[in-house]
């Protein structure tokens, strides 16, 4: 038990020095322009916890710790599943072109939507599973073409003679009836909205995580696999069949990426107003999370309050992507860090082995004469 | 690239992988150039598709194959080296950036050249550090990098390109360009060649017409990339040294080679030929626009497997890939119609070799699939619009679900590796 | 070397160690697994540096940094396990590194050349141009020492040379580093293998325990006396007492055949039976098809022809998982790839390969609890020194860890036991202890497969003594009477030996 404390406190300290390292390159951009590090700073922590801010950041969270939960079913097996921004948008589309054209029972529409992203998020990355397991294609290399694949494949489904509609200058699917959304939750008082309801969504998304990884046969075999994919095929796993449910499942949260905001806010799919580039974002914030959904809870709410808080700074003639700098260079530290905490880990296990093992102090161990 | 790929793809036997690697390469390349050419010939004649073999198609794949194959030979480099480089894409983004960047204040495209030099050694040199020195996964490095790569991009436009007439934080002002050599007197001859239409005869003078007319001195340049890294890698003291780390480091490291030293070289270099790329990229598109690489980091990648980690197959299939990016950007519809009646018959061929090495289940699915090609050829007219720019997407997933099979890679990439390590 | 002291984090691996070579010698350096004798030949081949000590070549100290500083000085290392790379030519890993080059570019002809030269001089008979990967381990070996002597090496240091040859390629060897020795080379040659040791040497180093004990001269020793002097204490002897086979079979294997995917027959109609309370030796030289044997037995390889029936049911076509619950454990030949998660702490890797039984998970649920208690009780019944559950596996030796995976797979109801080289790299004690175990779960009725390199190991605990070649059965000793010499013509096929008669 002291052993996963301990492993806990370095990976924090890890997380804290890589943050002060990114800041502390940040600060020396802007410094090059003359900006001040403290005054950009103050600007973003006061932006950020107005009340109307603190909305968006939670709205923002809610929707990037999705993304980043469907990256990390796939870490945790050692697969790169980079197509969740494929598959999120494809899902969203179908989900949003299903919702507005069909009608059932309130309720039951809202939950059928969510199956029918989960299905599309599904099968778009069952394409990948297919061709990894069969044909032995690099599931790196097929998600980011199937990514491509997936922008002209709703292109085209979003044409309006199949599944959409002019809406001004925009194309949209069908927008959903009042019925048919999920309304919000007044959680932040006097911030002039509400939270997505889907926020609940998420929480059981990362509960049934944490939940299946960690304490199901099924999840050891899949953190086995990760770990040491000939040791989990001698002990009886079916890497194939492993490989192929863990991107499906992967793609199936994926999907979900797109139902707080098609559900709770813009209740239609557009190829030009849906929030995109949210894979790549997912996969950052698995990786500053550990895999680990609390971690990545916590890296959720870091990204958002980063990406939402900037928009200030654009006010004070502060090019806001410099915090994308930020936001770079604290996953490539944080990877390093973590890396060198579990080096530094297995050390000192070694060391406690040895010291556990070893004959006690005093006992002769050598016999007979130098040679 | 999970490496563990001994529990998914199936492995060929060593002696057809042996004899695969020592066949005469040239004559065997020269043979199937032919044999594509005459087949590429024949769907022109029949569909009536006349761009498909034009000169500015030819010229267009050139110039797009470039900066695919650049990077395809960056990650050659570094997988030799037993380092996997998925950071291509982020190191290429960079050269665009600052291939660009140094054009546009220096008016000199060769500056821009240097900075397409210096963006790629920044990323490649990162990933080194990540990877070889604090031994990070290097996939994830790869990610990261692509991350802060994009991030610093955008930034960088912001601060550079705001202000400058066209310029914005997503994309440059035009930058200078270098000037296309022309061969005196050879557009005419061949254009007119071209237009008779004949068969065989109008696309070769075609191809004859793309490959004098639309070559620029970086062009060049970057073509002997090529046989510079084949010679430096496969018959220099350096570049057996840098094999044998990704063959068996353990093996290099007993006999004095300095590990560490040569993954960082070969990583650097193949930030720098990634670098290359995206210079060559905005070069070609005389701007730098945000996302203007589109993927092709990764495609580089396909290609490089696709060319069995050799710096020819790589050649021969970045133009593969550079051909079809040319087609859809031309005549997009009509153009990638006729190469589906193209891709139906070469299915029909590689399906009925397929059966023929008693290999049912592949073969029936490939002779399906190129059944419902060309009953889609044949119903419709032309491809839908939206369609068409994911062709060569399109086209890297169906080589690489064909050709991922006979292919042997580095013996020791993607492994990370420590000094003193007994593998 | 004087005083040589070299630390790792967790373990002193040489304390304090001395040793003088004479030139043109051939000098021994024995020690049980683990006491520290390649790390010492590491330092002397400049891998890493020592902590302490100094050493002394020709007169003249000296420091590495390198093994190109090594190199240079004429020392030369041919590792325990090959350092080549499969997919380079011969050619292209004998040169590495110290390459004939004009300018940068490589100089084939030369290397040729010189490559000729010195095969023909120490009748190595390697050719250049094969691709080293296919080629068979004695061929290995002799590549090699090519690559060593390539670089003009005096001084040799073997690391375990005839661990993987069978008597045949062994007296090839010593016939090379006779060769040598005439030459004027010095040899030092690190075994744990006594009877060759004193076959061959000229003075023999024990080390125990990371120190030097005694250097002594063969001829006024035996073996006996030298593996006490490596153990401090008696040897352990592998042997059986009285038979307990039963009349009940429990496993067989009837008509089996596996195939290469090109078609070859890697294991070819081999037909066996173990009985309850028997255990059935499987002698071969490595790569006759044991490997792909008891992959197939596994339900890891896919069977070609033939079926395995296990207590009456046909399992030819079960799957790994249902094998295993069906009572088959598993001890694998390569530990680290397939029987431990190295990174995972050592509960969890209780439950590998037992993750779908009791008390390890309970229905769909993992029982962290159960698994945590069985651990404990793994460790203590079967000696494996750890400071807790919670360290990973990779923190404990090799002996300690295959004690726990012994341990790990004769719990719960086991009814066969395949066991593929299961005391390999495991030091003295932790062998002695898990041939013990191995002949009471014999005694409480478990069929064993036992598959060897160890000749003697193989003796000593078998009941049925097979051996196989080029994946077929083609001969059955009696353990009780069969010598080594036998075993090793039988595994090679320089005879074929049936009911224990020498030809």
């Amino acid at each position: 038990m002291r052993e996963r404390l301990n492993r806990l406190l370095l990976n924090v300290i890890a997380v804290l020095v890589a943050a002060v390292f990114a800041g502390g390159i940040t600060s020396l951009i802007l410094l090059t322009r003359g900006d001040s590090p403290t005054f950009v700073i103050s600007q973003m922590w006061d932006y950020g916890t107005q009340r109307s801010t603190e909305l968006t950041i939670m709205n923002g969270a809610t929707v990037y710790y999705l993304s980043a939960v469907a990256v990390a079913i796939g870490f945790r097996m050692n697969l790169f599943n980079i197509g969740v921004d494929g598959q999120y948008r494809l899902a969203a589309m179908l989900a949003g072109a299903f919702a507005g054209s069909v009608s059932l029972p309130n309720g039951l529409r809202q939950t059928a939507t969510i199956l029918v992203a989960m299905l599309a998020g599904a099968a778009w990355a069952g394409l990948v599973a297919l061709l990894k397991v069969r044909r032995g294609v690099s599931e790196v290399i097929s998600t980011i073409m199937l990514n491509f694949i997936a922008t002209g494949l709703i292109a085209y489904l979003m044409r309006p003679s199949i599944f959409g509609h002019r809406f001004g200058n925009d194309v949209t699917t069908k927008p959903i009836p009042k019925s048919g959304q999920v309304g919000g939750l007044d959680l932040i008082p006097n911030s002039g909205g509400k939270v997505y309801g889907l926020i609940l969504l998420a929480v059981a998304v990362g509960v049934a995580f944490h939940v299946v990884v960690n304490y199901t046969r099924f999840g050891f075999d899949l953190r086995a696999t990760g770990r040491s994919a000939t040791a989990a095929q001698a002990s009886g796993v079916n890497v194939k069949k492993m490989t192929a449910a863990t991107l499906v499942m992967s793609g199936a949260t994926a999907g979900l990426v797109g139902m707080p905001a098609l559900l709770g806010d813009s209740h239609s799919y557009s190829s030009i107003t849906f929030q995109t580039g949210l894979g790549f974002t997912g996969i950052a914030i698995a990786l500053l999370g550990r895999n680990n959904p609390i971690g990545i809870a916590f890296a959720a709410v870091l990204w958002s309050f980063l990406d939402n808080s900037a928009t200030i700074l654009d006010l004070n003639n502060i090019p806001k992507e410099v915090v994308q700098i930020t936001q770079g260079v604290v996953v490539l530290s944080v990877v390093i860090a973590y890396e060198l905490v579990r080096r530094l880990a297995l050390v000192r296990q070694q060391r406690a082995v040895g010291r556990a093992v070893a004959p006690p102090p005093g006992t002769p161990v050598v016999e007979g004469a130098p040679a | 690239m999970t490496v563990d790929d001994s529990t998914t793809a199936t492995v060929a036997p060593r002696a057809e992988r042996a004899a695969a690697s020592r066949r005469p390469n040239s004559l065997y390349a020269l043979y199937l150039a032919i044999i594509a050419l005459m087949l590429i010939s024949f769907v022109r004649a029949v569909t009536g598709a006349n761009d498909i073999t034009s000169g500015g198609t030819v010229g267009a794949t050139i110039s797009l194959a470039i900066p695919i194959a650049l990077a395809g030979l960056g990650g050659l480099w570094s997988e030799r080296s037993g380092v996997v480089n998925i950071g291509l894409e982020g190191m290429m983004i960079l050269g665009t950036f600052f291939g660009a960047d140094f054009a546009y204040f220096s008016h000199s495209p060769w500056v821009g050249v240097l900075g397409g030099i210096a963006g790629g050694l920044i990323g490649g040199v990162l990933h080194a550090v990540a990877t070889v020195t604090f031994g990070v996964d290097q996939i994830v490095s790869g990610v990261a990098i692509t991350i802060l790569a994009t991030g610093l991009a955008r930034y960088l436009a912001g601060v550079f390109f705001t202000g400058q007439p066209g310029g914005g934080p997503t994309q440059s002002p035009s930058i200078p360009r270098f000037q296309k050599l022309r061969v005196p007197g050879a557009d005419s001859f061949f254009g007119k060649l071209e237009r008779h239409h004949w068969f065989v005869v109008s696309d070769v003078a075609g191809v004859l017409r793309g490959l004098t007319t639309s070559l620029t001195p970086f062009t060049i340049l970057m073509i002997l990339m090529f046989p510079l890294s084949w010679f430096v890698l496969w018959r220099t003291s350096f570049g057996l040294r840098l094999r044998s780390c990704g063959e068996s480091p353990s093996a290099a490291e007993s006999l004095g080679v300095p590990v560490y030293r040569m993954k960082y070289i070969a990583v650097s270099v193949s930030g720098v030929l990634a670098g290359l790329g995206g210079a060559f990229l905005a070069d070609f598109s005389g701007i730098y626009r945000e996302g203007q690489t589109g993927g092709r980091g990764f495609i580089g990648l396909a290609a490089m497997i696709f060319g069995n980690w050799r710096p020819g197959g790589l050649a021969a299939g970045a133009s593969l890939f550079g051909y079809t990016d040319a087609v859809q950007l031309r005549q997009g519809a009509t153009s990638v119609h006729a190469l589906l009646l193209l891709v139906a018959v070469l299915l029909v061929v590689i399906g009925a070799y397929q059966l023929w090495r008693r290999e049912w289940i592949v073969g029936a699915v490939v002779v399906g699939v190129a059944a419902l090609v060309f009953g889609w050829y044949s119903v419709t007219n032309d491809v839908p619009i939206e369609f068409v720019p994911a062709t060569p997407y399109l086209i890297t997933l169906l080589v690489l679900a064909l050709a991922s099979q006979r292919l042997r890679m580095p013996a020791a990439d993607g492994i990370p590796w420590r000094r003193g390590q007994s593998t | 070397m004087h005083g040589i002291t070299k630390r790792f984090p967790g373990v002193v691996a040489n304390k304090d160690i001395d040793l003088v070579v004479q030139r043109g010698h051939v000098h021994a350096i024995v020690g049980e697994n683990g006491a520290g004798k390649s790390t010492l030949m590491n330092t002397l081949y400049g891998m890493h540096k020592p902590d302490e000590g100094t050493v002394v070549i020709d007169g003249k100290p000296v420091v590495f940094s390198s093994p190109s500083d090594a190199i240079a000085v004429g020392i030369g290392m041919v590792h325990q396990h090959f350092m080549l790379a499969d997919n380079f030519t011969v050619l292209e890993n004998i040169v590495l590194g110290s390459e004939p080059t004009h300018a940068g570019v490589l100089d084939f002809r030369a290397a040729r050349k010189k490559i000729s030269e010195i095969s023909d001089t120490y009748g190595l008979a390697i050719h250049p141009d094969d691709l080293v990967e296919d080629l068979g381990v004695g061929l290995r070996q002799r590549v090699e020492i090519c690559k060593v002597l390539y670089r003009g090496a005096r001084i040799l240091i073997l690391d375990e040379p005839t661990a993987v040859l069978v008597p045949q390629e062994v007296d090839e060897l010593f016939a090379n580093l006779r060769e040598l020795k005439a030459e004027g080379l010095t040899v030092l040659f690190i075994s744990h293998k006594l009877d060759e040791v004193l076959r061959v040497a000229d003075e023999i180093t024990v080390i125990r325990r990371g120190t030097t004990v005694r250097t002594v001269n063969p001829k006024d020793v035996t073996a006996r006396q030298l593996a006490e002097l490596m153990v401090g204490g008696q040897l352990p002897v592998p042997e059986l007492r009285e038979s307990t086979v039963t009349d009940t079979v429990e496993l067989t294997l009837d008509h089996v055949s596996v195939r290469t995917p090109d078609g070859r027959p890697v294991v070819d109609d081999v037909s066996l039976a173990i009985r309850k309370g028997e255990i059935v030796g499987l002698a071969g030289v490595e790569g006759n098809g044991q490997a792909e044997l008891v992959e197939a037995i596994m339900g890891m390889r896919p069977l070609a022809s033939g079926s395995i029936q296990l207590g009456g049911q046909d399992i030819s076509r079960w799957h790994t998982r249902r094998r295993r619950e069906a009572g088959i454990g598993y001890i694998p030949e390569d530990r680290h790839r397939h029987g431990l998660l190295l990174e995972a702490p050592l509960w969890e890797n209780r439950m590998l390969g037992h993750q779908t039984e009791r008390p390890n998970s309970r229905g769909p649920w993992v029982d962290r609890a159960g698994a945590r208690r069985d651990t404990k009780r793994v460790v203590e019944d079967y000696d494996v020194r750890t400071p807790g559950i919670d360290v990973t596996a990779a923190s404990l030796s090799g002996g300690n860890q295959q004690k726990f995976i012994v341990g790990r797979e004769m719990s719960g109801s086991m009814q066969v036991l395949i066991a593929s080289h299961p005391t390999r790299g495991v030091d003295v004690g932790a062998q002695a202890a898990i041939w013990d175990h191995l002949r009471n779960a014999r005694a409480a009725g478990l069929a064993v497969l036992l598959i060897s390199a160890d000749l003697d190991e193989l003796i000593g605990m078998s009941d049925t003594l097979r051996v196989i070649l080029r994946g077929r059965l083609v001969g059955e000793v009696d353990p009780r009477t069969v010598t080594p010499e036998e075993l090793g013509s039988a595994m090679t096929g320089a005879n074929t030996v049936a009911d224990g008669a020498p030809s």
